[in-house]
């Protein structure tokens, strides 16, 4: 008996139609837990570098996580993988809502897709009973319109769906996968979706996911609820309150954005407004969300309330959390949090990734008021900024006129439009549009984190850490108890936040690189945990004091999977996971240049320094100078097939 | 003449519209507890409470299973919520021929809320404790009761009129004596 998973994958192939439910192997769920794990193996077994994002024989993943379902609260995520049309790497991005629960209770842990449709299909899951529907009267239609059509014509009121709007269809590499309440964004999946003619897939489920040692599980969980209500009524004093919660950013529950309005950039990345928050804009801003925010609401099994029900009248309502709230508003340099709520409304129903698209909207219009982009490319552009980006993202979403260059995002759009566009790509890492922010002085621990994420995208490797030096009298007590940190790592990491700010002991020098490298190392392998057992990051890798960390972790995979684990194992295994998401990279052409910032992402930058650090980093993991995992690193894995791999390629000397 | 009447305890769970925003912790906790033996498996189709949710309308709705219903009624009523028409199977708990829920998925047996009767018993539902949205609220009460024989002389005397209204008195007689006959056979 398999327990946490259901131990089935259902493998479809739409080019000819095959449908299969094929058992998967319990030696994989040792090595690689489940969700990014897994997918990974599949995605390194099947795709070989030379397959191209379009081609048929690109796959994608839609997988569960290993304890998605179970009653480990949070346990909801949705791990897509493909390869990235934007990146041209690998690309894993990440839904919550109520999705991948049902997958596994209609009892499969992942829906493997290859191939292309000939035409426009959804595919339907209910238990045992798959099938390929029709969607050609759901072309074009938005997310949230797919969702409601499914629904009627199944006839069920309880189906999950996830669905892409017509940017998806149309291939726009930054369209995302959406469902009613969480999107995976980032990286283009919605664009593999689109190319493989795929509109929706809808599940249902009624079987039992098997925990396997159940008393002992539920303490787990309920001890989880314990410490996150604990969490949401003790707000870690000295952060930004926005910070100091748990769950994504409350965006959706809290009025003060001072934090991100004046430490991020507005425009392209480029202006920061250091005055900008004000009793003004505060009472307007409060005013704007009350009206527009209905409710607050949750994952499945979740009691945290990231997410809110938007209402504004005229535009279809949907849900948002986090950044999102802010990210078109601080592009189009509106001070208007009305126009945010909006435009967002619309850019969902279409699916595009709300951190990309505002950012490649707000570049088209830096190149236009530079004259790089004239009339002739922008017929009819209007004169305000929140209009110019209605007009961007319509044309945007239907790939028309300049629409065509800039579904590409940055990278592509500025290489294709050419006369000098280049120089005002500057926020991409890997070709991926990144969270605009550029701030004064170096952070080394960020440097490695913007540099080496596997995603990307640094929301997905941060987390644990205060992002600024604690006021002096709030340390003592924030290190007390502070009882997430992996065992062996406490003195050293107190002794970190008890330090960091006094003299001598602030950036861009210290902390010294040894613990520079361990603190990254701890941030990025709670994410690979996460995103292999299908937690939230919200209540685990990403806040400060979370209710999951390395001391309650390996129990709850020993006891809801039946599988040995203890610290150390899960340790080990979250860097297995996290060396065959860089080798699957290295293997497509990856190395040391693309690992690095872009140039102005601080003002005071120290090139020296800072290859001294990669080169420090890059040892501590285990990777040779170019960043590529050793032979020595692979083989203390048990990933000699990857090691073999790379022999055979000429990526690394026998 | 007073008579000394009879106490019994009734517990309910009530339910906060307002609070309640869907997260269904409150089907996997309770499938979850009922499962042999406990918390052996999770599996909402087989809670004894479902939330009926439409996020985008700000509809959320917990309904607990209740008396099984052996047939399925008219089905006509219809709700109309923030703008939008709702049929009353949505809101409604009973196991029913016309649709699976509150039913085992596998053998279609009928489910109902116990409350969470165990040994040793719980302090409070598992519904109930894992919804942090206080949304769910267990109540215990007391309440008078008339005598039982009494009650139930005047049960069995409306349901009987009931059917005579329905079926005509000779049917009914006729149905009785036949029935009575099958089971001494």
């Amino acid at each position: 008996m398999r327990y946490a998973e259901t131990g089935f994958n259902l493998e479809i192939d739409l080019s000819t139609g095959n449908i299969e439910r094929v058992p998967s192997d319990p030696q994989d769920t040792e090595l690689y837990l489940g969700g990014v794990g897994t997918n990974y193996k599949i995605l390194w077994d099947r795709v070989p570098p030379e397959i191209e994002p379009f081609s048929a024989d690109n796959i994608i993943i839609f997988s569960a996580g290993l304890l998605g379902g179970t009653m480990a609260p949070g346990a909801n995520r949705t791990i897509i993988t493909s390869i990235s049309p934007q990146t041209l790497f690998t690309g894993f991005s990440i839904l919550g809502g109520y999705w991948a629960p049902q997958l596994k209770y209609a009892g499969f842990d992942k829906i493997i897709v290859r191939g292309k449709s000939p035409d426009l299909v959804y595919i339907w899951i209910d238990n045992d009973k798959v099938e390929i529907r029709d969607a050609s009267h759901l072309k074009g239609k938005s997310t949230y319109e797919t969702t409601r059509l499914i629904r009627e014509e199944l006839d069920q009121p309880y189906p999950e769906v996830l669905a892409i709007g017509l940017a998806g269809e149309n291939r726009v590499y930054f369209a995302s996968v959406e469902s009613a309440t969480s999107s995976a964004s980032r990286l283009g999946m919605g664009a593999i979706m689109g190319d493989k003619n795929l509109k929706a897939i809808a599940v249902r489920g009624t079987k039992d996911i098997n925990i396997a040692r159940p008393e002992v599980f539920m303490d787990q969980c309920n001890k989880v609820l314990d410490y996150i209500q604990y969490r949401l009524e003790n707000p870690i004093p000295g952060v930004p309150a926005i910070l100091s919660f748990i769950g994504s950013p409350q965006e959706m529950a809290l009025h003060d954005e001072k934090w991100h309005t004046i430490s991020f950039s507005w425009g392209n990345a480029r202006i920061r407004r250091k005055d900008f928050w004000n009793e003004e804009v505060a009472r307007e801003w409060e005013q704007t969300m009350e009206s527009a925010r209905k409710k607050l609401i949750s994952c499945y099994n979740c009691p945290v309330r990231c997410r809110a029900i938007v209402q504004v009248p005229g535009y279809p309502s949907y849900t948002m959390k986090c950044f999102s709230k802010l990210t078109y508003v601080m592009a189009a340099m509106a001070d208007d949090l009305d126009f945010g709520f909006k435009i967002a409304s619309i850019a969902q129903s279409h699916g595009v990734d709300g951190f990309t698209a505002p950012q490649v909207m707000a570049f088209a219009v830096e190149l236009y008021e530079a004259g790089v982009l004239t009339e002739e490319d922008l017929p009819g552009f209007p004169s305000e900024n929140r209009e110019r980006f209605y007009y961007l993202l319509d044309k945007i979403v239907k790939r028309e006129g300049i629409g065509d260059v800039l579904a590409d995002g940055v990278y592509w759009a500025a290489r294709k439009i050419g006369k000098g566009a280049e120089a005002y790509d500057h926020n991409t890492i890997k070709k991926h549009e990144q969270i605009p922010i550029k701030l004064g002085m170096l952070n080394p621990i960020y440097y490695i984190m913007w540099s080496t994420g596997e995603k990307a995208n640094i929301t997905q490797i941060e987390g644990q850490l205060p992002q600024a030096p604690l006021p002096k009298d709030i340390r003592e007590e924030f290190v007390k108890d502070w009882i997430q940190i992996p065992t062996g790592k406490e003195e050293k990491f107190k002794k970190f936040i008890l330090e960091w700010g006094e003299e001598g002991k602030t950036f861009p020098f210290w902390p010294p690189p040894d613990l520079i490298c361990e603190l990254v190392e701890w941030q990025e392998n709670m994410h690979y945990i996460d995103d292999s057992l299908g937690l939230c990051a919200g209540l685990s890798s990403f806040p400060l004091k979370p209710p999951y960390h390395m001391h309650n972790l390996p129990v709850l995979v020993s006891a809801g999977a039946g599988i040995e684990m203890d610290e150390d194992r899960l340790w080990e295994t979250s860097i297995r996971v996290r060396n065959l998401v860089r080798a699957s990279n290295v293997r497509r052409g990856m190395r040391r240049k693309d690992d690095k910032p872009p140039e102005d992402h601080w003002k005071k930058r120290f090139p020296d320094y800072e290859a001294k650090l990669l080169d420090e980093y890059y040892s501590y993991r285990g990777w040779n100078k170019e960043g590529i995992p050793t032979k020595q690193t692979l083989q203390k894995l048990g990933l000699d097939f990857v090691y073999e791999d790379f022999v055979k390629r000429g990526i690394l000397e026998e | 003449m007073s008579e000394e009447k009879k106490k019994k305890v009734v517990k309910t769970i009530k339910v906060d519209l307002d609070k309640c925003h869907g997260c269904r912790a409150c089907e996997v906790a309770c499938a979850a507890f009922h499962s042999t033996p406990k918390y052996s498996a999770v599996n909402p189709a087989r809670s004894r409470i479902r939330v009926y949710r439409d996020e985008l309308n700000d509809v959320f709705l917990p309904v607990r299973a209740g008396a099984y219903a052996k047939a399925e009624c008219e089905g006509h009523q219809s709700y109309v919520i923030n703008g939008k028409e709702y049929g009353e199977c949505n809101f409604c708990n009973a196991p029913c021929p016309s649709r699976d829920l509150f039913k085992e998925p596998d053998s279609g047996l009928p489910l109902r809320c116990d409350m969470c009767e165990a040994d040793p018993p719980l302090e409070e539902p598992m519904c109930v404790q894992w919804c942090k949205a206080d949304a769910l609220i267990y109540e215990v009460r007391e309440e008078e009761v008339e005598q039982e024989e009494e009650l139930e002389e005047e049960e069995l005397e409306l349901g009987l009129e009931e059917m005579a209204d329905k079926y005509g008195l000779d049917k009914l007689i006729e149905t009785v004596v036949r029935l009575a006959e099958a089971r001494e056979a």
